[in-house]
């Protein structure tokens, strides 16, 4: 692909390497959600129960399946930088400092609008264990971020194409927009004045990369510690 | 799916496609076939089933028709921009990476775009970007330059979000739209960074752009009602106005975006 735009170190090229495999991973093993689970999306009359390690929550099908999974997403986004902010990493600049906050505002801003807009359809409040990342260390937490950027753009990029309602569309389209900048910035922090905000491991032939639900769902589960069933999920386009 | 004959209709659709494919050598194409050079050559093979099941534009309902060549006036627009600005010497030389990658992508864009819609697709019109003597330096003064930039690309991400429902009825394109959407939206972070705005919009702030064209291209962007709630009251205390509103970014409609472009078109 475009060589002479790859200018960022060797390090990226690592990282792009082992992004695509673990993609690679993803797919192969996707459908790995298979606990014996046959009931439907498991919540309270109030939506708002804490889920509990260890349950299994399967996510209904069509557009409130679509919707309740980028909601997993969000809450996984959304604290994650609430720790960031609890943990600044040694040596964290003001600018950072700010960035993340940003970050932070709208990822709770998102978690908010679908823990309100699903009401009772929506899954509960998750449990998770960000333990295999050092939120003291700089390039830990750069990582993470821009790893779960990208998986977030890629997904509500892939997964668009699912919503039904030109309502739900709509909105999701506001966001995944945010969710690229995101990824963009994060990259910029990582390496400066290169090309890799928009670099050739996100943005093929000028398209940004899409994953489906099934690569997208393996990669969170590492962080949550409820079971998320994503097999009644659209596979197919209407 | 016969992969021998999707490759050969690859290479003829696209003479360069195994070119694209430098890191696995045509003999080892086939039995490489991994997951990996799926996922990398995905674009292409999507660009090439749009033909097959469009008809190289014949077949496309006119609605699609009409977003498409929208969406090709803008990419156009934004692959002209930087193509000229590529040849010349007043970009600093630690930005230059940054608007060849996005010059690269938007004639990638035009490319995509003129393919799928074959015979349908508009000629390149005139521009200048000038915007009729409101840019008198848009090529020679970097501020300039980079303002303009940020317009183009904030308008890009919104001009494509207003249209995406419009393109339901053709579910492929519909994907495609909004992988390129994605990106022109890392374009516009970069650019609205480098000049040492947020990456993301706040509120409706002109965000360094002279006041008439910030209000006209930054429009709604302060609003705070999502699907008919409003977050600014769920949020109260929790969350900035600013960053509820930094939070998503707005659509705009063909009407705004073309009332942005005007100036633009010569």
């Amino acid at each position: 692909m475009h060589n002479s735009t790859q200018t960022a170190p060797e390090t990226a090229s690592v990282q792009r390497r082992s992004f695509l495999r673990t993609v690679g991973a993803a797919a192969v093993t996707g459908g790995i959600l298979t606990a014996c689970s046959t009931a439907d999306l498991q919540v309270s009359p109030s939506g708002a129960r804490a889920a509990a390690p260890g349950d299994i929550i399967t996510l209904p099908g069509g557009d409130l399946g679509i919707l309740n999974y980028a909601f997993v997403l969000e809450q996984l986004e959304a604290r994650f930088y609430e720790m960031v902010l609890a943990n600044p990493y040694s040596g964290i600049t003001a600018m950072e400092m700010q960035i993340f906050q940003d970050l932070r505002n709208h990822e709770v801003t998102h978690r908010a609008f679908y823990r309100t807009a699903l009401g009772g359809a929506g899954i509960p409040d998750l449990t998770f264990d960000f333990s295999s990342i050092n939120f003291r260390q700089r390039t830990d937490v750069l990582e993470a971020s821009r790893m779960f950027a990208e998986v977030g753009t890629a997904a509500y990029t892939g997964g668009g194409k699912y919503l039904t309602d030109p309502e739900n569309l709509k909105v999701a389209g506001k966001i995944v927009s945010l969710e690229a900048r995101h990824v963009a910035i994060i990259r910029e922090m990582e390496y400066m004045n290169q090309t890799a905000f928009s670099g050739d491991n996100i943005v093929m032939d000028g398209l940004f990369i899409k994953m489906e639900p099934s690569e997208v769902l393996p990669k969170a589960q590492k962080y949550i510690l409820e079971k998320i069933d994503g097999r009644n999920l659209p596979t197919a386009v209407a | 799916m016969n992969l021998q004959n999707l490759f050969n209709e690859l290479e003829q659709v696209d003479g360069d496609f195994i070119g694209r494919m430098e890191h696995v050598s045509r003999r080892g194409l086939f039995s490489a076939l991994t997951k990996k050079t799926v996922a990398v050559a995905a674009p292409t093979i999507l660009a090439s089933a749009l033909n097959n099941a469009y008809g190289q534009g014949m077949m496309l309902p006119d609605n699609v028709v009409d977003v498409l060549n929208f969406a090709l006036t803008l990419e156009y627009l934004e692959y002209r921009f930087y193509d000229i600005g590529n040849n010349l010497t007043m970009i600093p030389s630690q930005y230059k990476p940054a608007f060849e990658l996005i010059r690269q992508h938007e004639e990638l864009h035009v490319k995509l775009l003129k393919k799928v819609l074959g015979s349908k697709a508009i000629a390149e019109p005139k521009f200048d970007f000038t915007a009729k003597g409101m840019f008198p330096d848009v090529f020679s003064n970097f501020q300039t330059f980079a303002a303009v930039s940020q317009a183009f690309e904030d308008t890009g991400v919104r001009a494509y979000k207003g249209q995406a429902p419009n393109l339901m009825n053709a579910k492929p394109i519909l994907e495609t739209a909004l992988q390129i959407h994605s990106t022109e939206a890392t374009h516009a972070a970069r650019i609205r960074f480098l000049r040492g705005q947020k990456g993301w919009i706040p509120l409706a702030s002109p965000s360094g752009l002279p006041p008439a064209v910030g209000a006209m291209v930054y429009k709604g962007e302060d609003n705070v009602t999502q699907k008919n709630i409003n977050l600014a009251g769920i949020l109260n205390g929790l969350v900035p106005l600013e960053g509820i509103t930094e939070a998503y970014d707005e659509p705009l409609t063909k009407e705004e975006v073309l009332e942005i472009v005007k100036p633009f078109l010569a």
